[in-house]
């Protein structure tokens, strides 16, 4: 709050001006990418998307986010792509099949 | 505070040891490194180990190595810092015969990850970050380093062939080396025709999957005799998340526990003659060269191209193979870095020997650079 950071995921303490208030707030859902990588050999329950992409991201708010990158050729990401939020699958949780739903990035379509 | 003398090194080989468990494993380390000090005398004992919990299911591991070796009733306990864990084991192991409370004192780092299922081991490596926000995106260890490594390169122009030149170095330095778990040289040819492993990180570029067991024994420095000291060991801990990162070319943990070595040993890196970097990949080792001030940023991949951190170099680095080459069980690398810039100042390093060495330097890393542990060592 009193430095006007903005956190995610949200924190106890800031880490810029270590102030203790903070206040809850909505982040912006579309940003550009800031740098990127293909994830080739995934971890555990994650092999469905496999090759996926990472990508940290800048929200236009300021704030910084990583996640995922979809619906996009790996080959085709660039730095200073336009992404927004999305509501998608991210990952199986093993034998029991419970399937777990977040967020993920795309391309915003213009 | 009392000095602290490294009194003997056991390091197990690093590799696949089908035949071999954790206690297997630790207790081949320990007894080296006991015989090698000529002594059975243990008052306290100090684990690092980063996957038991999970690839093994295993905890309370201090209480279960001290019983392998026969010595229930000592101090004991287990230490965890992800990739780190060797270097601040160490740290630790270094107050308790600094501060008086103990008079030997037992490190030992022990790993056992090649039995467990590759897709189970990059889930456990990644335990070191957040499991809610970094580690459900999906993204490896690796994959973080990749993140880096894009924007380094963006930002000083520096050759994927000069950054996957650390591994290249990493390998000459291994020739030699009678535990490493790769002792043979490596082209740059081939580790840039290897397939990606998280673009734009090639696969030959990091650090592979091994069992390992290495062990330091500490008692406090003898005026009248010669050897080994611990000149410094610093922990320090940077962001946790990449988000949260300063700058994305840098490890402000390096640099800070580094920062603190240098001043508490009173030396400066030119003063350093055999460094062991954390390469777990190559963009992670060149990074590390930077912030510990031995080439300035952006210029670290040039400096190893150069030919700077070969076993004649100025900077002679990684000198048994590193994380690339000797091998990486987790929580026992940072006690493998250290048993080997002892045996460098020993003397005692064979094939792989630097000559004159005086001071060494070992770099421990954890998670992207959230935590670093520094150890200085010097002759007596």
């Amino acid at each position: 709050m009193g430095c006007g950071a903005i956190h995610f995921p949200r924190r106890p303490v800031c880490n810029v001006c270590g102030g203790r208030k903070m206040e809850e707030c909505k982040l912006g859902e579309a940003g550009r990418v800031v740098t990127w990588t293909t994830i080739r050999n995934p971890p555990a329950g994650y092999d469905a998307s496999t090759p996926y992409v990472v990508a940290l991201i800048e929200l236009d708010d300021g704030g910084r986010v990583l996640s995922q990158v979809v619906d996009v050729a790996p080959e085709e990401v660039k730095g200073g792509m336009r992404v927004e939020a999305a509501f998608r699958r991210v990952k199986e949780d093993g034998e029991s099949g419970i399937i777990e739903y977040g967020y993920k990035f795309r391309p915003v379509i213009e | 505070m009392r000095r602290v003398a490294i009194a003997g090194v056991g390091l197990t080989k690093v590799g696949e040891h089908w035949s071999m468990g954790l206690k297997d494993l630790f207790a081949e380390a320990a007894l080296k490194a006991l015989d090698d000090a000529g002594t059975d005398d243990v008052d306290a004992l100090y684990v690092s180990n980063m996957c038991a919990s999970t690839l093994q299911g295993q905890l309370h591991l201090g209480a279960m190595m001290a019983d392998a070796i026969g010595k229930s009733g000592i101090t004991a306990l287990n230490i965890e810092a992800a990739a780190a864990s060797g270097g601040v084991t160490f740290h630790e192991g270094v107050k308790a015969i600094a501060s008086g409370l103990s008079k030997s004192v037992l490190v030992v780092g022990v790993e056992k990850m090649s039995d467990g299922l590759p897709e189970s081991v990059l889930a456990t490596q990644s335990m070191s970050e957040d499991q809610e926000y970094t580690a459900y995106t999906g993204v490896t260890n690796v994959g973080l380093s990749a993140l880096m490594y894009r924007q380094y390169t963006e930002k000083f122009g520096a050759k994927a062939e000069d950054i996957a030149m650390f591994a290249v170095r990493s390998h000459e330095n291994a020739e030699g080396s009678p535990h490493a778990q790769y002792p043979f040289k490596l082209s740059i040819d081939r580790i840039m025709a290897s397939p990606m492993e998280a673009d734009p990180i090639h696969m030959l570029e990091c650090a592979g999957i091994g069992d390992g067991g290495a062990a330091v024994l500490l008692r406090p420095a003898k005026r009248a005799s010669d050897g080994v000291e611990v000149a410094a060991t610093s922990v320090a801990t940077g962001a946790y998340y990449l988000s949260g990162m300063r700058d994305l070319v840098s490890f402000d943990a390096v640099r800070l526990a580094s920062e603190r070595a240098y001043k508490a040993a009173g030396i400066s890196p030119r003063d350093v003659d055999v460094l062991e970097v954390h390469d777990e990949t190559t963009i992670a080792g060149v990074i590390s060269l930077e912030d510990m001030g031995f080439a300035e940023k952006g210029r670290g991949a040039a400096y190893v191209a150069k030919g700077n951190t070969t076993r004649g170099g100025e900077t002679p680095t990684n000198t048994f193979g590193g994380l690339k080459a000797r091998g990486h069980p987790l929580g026992a690398t940072g006690l493998y870095q250290i048993g080997e810039v002892a045996l460098q100042l020993l003397g005692e390093a064979g094939a792989c020997q630097v000559q004159d060495a005086e001071v060494g330097l070992a770099q421990s890393l954890g998670g992207l650079g959230s935590t670093c542990a520094v150890t200085v060592l010097r002759r007596f």
